[in-house]
């Protein structure tokens, strides 16, 4: 950083601005910051529904109870699903660090499979569940248990569209600085939905077979 | 209703031609003035083809000034129409007394509170204090823009949204009739079926959006993109407070948005979160309304404690007194303002102990907001004080304020407040901190940065006569609503038994009349300022001999804001700067990188306006329709991978010697 000052004869006059060398701000520099701002504060939509969920989890109304529907061992399956998709999104990782394209899509495409087969899953199981007459107009257990699963699922389908389009954005302009960048507010965003998960599942699933 | 087919619900959803309230002669004549208002500015600007030029050069911008700017006229436009509500229910309590019905219907009267409310909390003071800080932030950190342009265009985009869907809810079907924080189950479907409630949640809903994007945006740009020499304990005030005031942004206005997706979710789907039956709990919905509604006045009034520092220290021609006690009293209140939410429904009767934790929580922090008091004051002490505008303003606040803390204080304590809740004591004390705190605060901060945002001073004689009649006015208003609050007149009652209560109701109307001249002569000085803008013209950049940097660019700034990025080494940088002798570079200009316009931002808020709209009138294939358009939108602008450029450098030299000429004048 070579700075000097000007138009000044007095040698004491310490500088006051950059005459050269001046570090320019590139798009993107605060971009990491901001996404984590942005998670901390979906963090909070959470929290939210944590917290109903902790209110309201126990109002059965007279209708059933976590206990008397949740299929553990589907939930099980479930979880597995999304935490492998994490692992192999942080193989996509290595491969871009590595600067290998054809691999960073090849794990990308399997993190998608994992995401898709995990919203496969929970479809399921809420038709299963409505089916059954367990609908989010039941009781509040249900309304809040629907919405806190039903929004992290939300998350999770627009986790896959921009997953498919950061793929095309890849394959169209290779592994760029900004797509770099984009992977990783991606990657960011799919392991806080992992945590996310890991909350629901202890939470909701399994202190609600629990009582 | 029975009358329509079942293709128009199909194609129009819950809309009828009912909707319209051309039954209401005072909608009528309001809607007729805003079309013939509307249709004349349309035609002017056509006139002067001025459409090209403000689409290109201020809706499409991601010039933090000019978003600046336009949230600023985005907060006055509003309080016109918040004002408008204010003097009609002034009008009807000062009329309806023994048997006078008064001019307005309970229905729209309830409509009126709440437009009121929403509109004052939501679309006028968070657009002026949004504005505020977008204009001043970059400029007194030593940027150039914010760290997310775009973005900022986006978010005031959306906050504009969410003001046209309240707008619209005048004309088309009606708003919503349940009080500004809507508690259900009154706002519950069983209880407001009607499309008002629905126009609330959407249009907060949408607006909320912006705000908590604008919040991550300024939260990057001070943490991120201050000058070099600038530390943590180098932040001008105005910026420290932003800070807290952003940080709380991020922190509460999620809550805001789930809450009010759950009570959508009941009023849609038919979830039972707020409702009173299957095991719904409508206090869960109050709890979690002020957890975020008791930060936001924070959000309201920290930026401001900001404004009125850099006024205090300004005008009086010295350093901030207690610099750093000033920034911790900001942190403090920062963090506290989230523990004290529940003194706003004390009555709820969660018993003795949880009471007094809020009602004590709430009563320390009056301790940092005393000690930013008594900074004021010790900042004047021995300054040379020049009575301008925003000093005026200064004194009027700290006096104001002052009244409008110890009321506040004694609603802290819970027994008093169990006799003191809900009625016009709370009315008089929350209008005695929002209107002698953050609206005098933003009057402050527009005269203070009005000459470097346009060029020229404000007018100074409308400018005293505006600030009079504002603070007699609100006195004159005000008071009474304490005297009527203590004698246990409610509020949200659009009539009255007993006639010895009329005087007071009189008065406070004649107070908000006041206040209306106020509002009139702040337009007026704006109008004459304009036309006397040579006279008024500041060459200099620098009209109040300020001490942050946003002092040392030129007025306006150039799109660039700095041709240099300037390092800093004291807390006044500009009146270190001046105090040492610095002389302003004549050459070495280089090309200075920028990011480029995008319509993107409207156009993306646009669309969601559009589905809010829909929503509201239950039009699914507009919805759906829009919905997916927004999506893609976003999708299409992720695809544009050629945001910025180089303004070259000739053009910098072309804007820095037209500077230097015009400091030659001076």
């Amino acid at each position: 950083m070579t700075a000097t000052a000007q138009g000044s004869d007095k040698a004491d006059v310490p500088v006051f601005h950059f005459a050269e060398g001046e570090p320019e701000h590139h798009p993107g520099d605060s971009t990491m910051l901001g996404f984590w701002l942005y998670l901390m504060s979906d963090c909070l939509v959470f929290a939210v529904l944590f917290a109903t969920y902790g209110v309201l989890g126990r109002n059965y109304a007279a209708g059933p109870s976590g206990a008397d529907l949740f299929d553990l061992k589907l939930v099980a399956v479930n979880t597995a699903m999304l935490l492998f998709s994490s692992i192999t999104y942080g193989f996509a990782m290595l491969a871009m660090d590595k600067g290998r394209q054809a691999a960073v899509q090849g794990w990308l495409v399997v993190t998608a499979l994992f995401g898709l087969a995990f919203l496969g899953i929970e479809l399921y199981e809420f038709a299963h569940l409505i089916h059954e007459g367990a609908t989010p107009m039941r009781s509040a257990f249900l309304s809040s248990f629907f919405t806190l699963v039903g929004t992290h699922g939300l998350h999770v389908t627009f986790g896959l569209i921009w997953l498919a389009v950061l793929m095309t954005q890849v394959s169209k302009h290779g592994l760029i600085a900004a797509n770099r960048r984009r992977l990783m507010c991606l990657s960011m965003f799919w392991h806080f939905l992992d945590v996310v998960w890991i909350g629901v599942f202890t939470f909701v699933y399994l202190m609600g077979v629990l009582k | 209703m029975t009358s329509y087919p079942d293709w128009w619900k199909l194609v129009f959803g819950r809309f009828t031609l009912e909707a319209i309230p051309y039954h209401e002669p005072i909608l009528i004549a309001t809607f007729a003035a805003v079309l013939l208002g509307g249709l004349a500015l349309v035609a002017l600007i056509s006139r002067f083809k001025l459409w090209g030029y403000l689409w290109h050069e201020w809706f499409t911008s991601v010039d933090h000034k000019k978003i600046g700017i336009m949230y600023m006229i985005l907060g006055v436009i509003m309080l016109l129409r918040g004002f408008a509500d204010a003097l009609m229910m002034r009008g009807q309590q000062a009329i309806a007394f023994a048997g006078n019905e008064g001019y307005l219907p309970p229905h729209h009267y309830d409509q009126i509170f709440t437009a009121h409310g929403v509109i004052m909390i939501f679309f006028v003071a968070m657009p002026f204090v949004t504005g505020l800080m977008n204009y001043v932030v970059p400029l007194q950190i030593g940027a150039r823009d914010v760290a997310f342009p775009f973005l900022n265009n986006f978010s005031f985009w959306m906050t504009v949204g969410g003001a046209v869907l309240v707008m619209a809810s005048l004309f088309i079907g009606e708003f919503a009739k349940v009080g500004w924080l809507a508690y259900p189950p009154l706002s519950g479907v069983a209880y407001s079926p009607g499309v008002g409630m629905d126009y609330y949640l959407w249009a907060l809903q949408i607006a909320g959006i912006g705000t908590t994007l604008s919040g991550v945006n300024l939260i990057a740009t001070i943490v991120k993109m201050r000058a070099p020499g600038m530390d943590l304990m180098k932040m001008p005030i105005f910026t420290w407070t932003s800070l807290c005031t952003n940080v709380l942004i991020v922190a509460t206005f999620p809550i805001l948005a789930a809450t009010l997706a759950l009570l959508t979710l009941d009023r849609y789907v038919g979830t039972n979160f707020f409702t009173n039956d299957l095991g719904g709990n409508p206090m869960m919905y109050v709890n979690l309304i002020w957890i975020w509604g008791h930060p936001e006045v924070y959000i309201l009034i920290l930026p401001l404690f900001g404004v009125y520092s850099e006024v205090a220290s300004t005008f009086c021609g010295k350093r901030l007194f207690g610099y750093a006690s000033m920034v911790y009293a900001t942190v403090v209140i920062t963090i506290l303002s989230y523990l004290v939410w529940l003194h706003h429904f004390f009555t709820m009767g969660s018993g003795a102990s949880v009471n007094s934790f809020f009602g004590i929580t709430t009563m320390i922090i009056s301790i940092p907001t005393g000690a930013k008091i008594f900074n004021w004051l010790f900042t004047m002490y021995r300054g040379r004080i020049r009575f301008e505008l925003p000093m005026m303003w200064l004194l009027a606040f700290m006096i104001t304020f002052v009244i409008g803390g110890m009321t506040g204080v004694m609603l802290a304590v819970p027994p008093a407040d169990f006799v003191l809740h809900n009625s016009l004591f709370l009315i008089a004390h929350f209008h005695n901190v929002i209107i002698g705190g953050v609206v005098f605060g933003v009057f402050a901060g527009i005269a203070y940065w009005f000459p470097k945002a346009f060029g020229f001073k404000l007018d100074p004689f409308w400018g005293h006569l505006s600030f009079w009649f504002w603070v007699v006015g609100f006195y004159v208003a005000f008071m009474p609503l304490y005297i009527l609050g203590l004698m246990g007149v409610t509020r949200r009652l659009s009539r009255f038994e007993d006639p010895s209560l009329q005087i007071w109701f009189v008065i406070a109307a004649f107070g908000a009349v006041l206040i209306a001249f106020g509002i009139l002569c702040f337009l007026i000085q704006i109008g004459v300022s304009i036309l006397r803008r040579e006279q008024l013209r500041d060459t200099t950049g620098d009209p109040w001999d300020g001490r942050t940097l946003e002092w040392s660019t030129s007025s306006p700034p150039p799109a660039y804001n700095f041709a240099f990025t300037p390092i800093a080494h004291d807390l006044d940088s500009w009146a270190d700067m001046k105090k040492r002798g610095y002389q302003r570079p004549l050459t070495g200009y280089r090309p200075i990188h920028m990011p480029k316009n995008t319509g993107a931002g409207l156009i993306i808020a646009g669309l969601a306006t559009i589905c809010g709209f829909a929503l509201i009138w239950y039009i699914w294939w507009l919805a759906a329709l829009s919905f997916v358009a927004a999506i893609a939108a976003v999708i299409i602008h992720t695809f544009n991978y050629d945001r910025d450029f180089h303004i070259p450098a000739d053009e910098v030299v072309r804007a820095e010697e037209a500077r230097t000429q015009l400091l030659g004048r001076a």
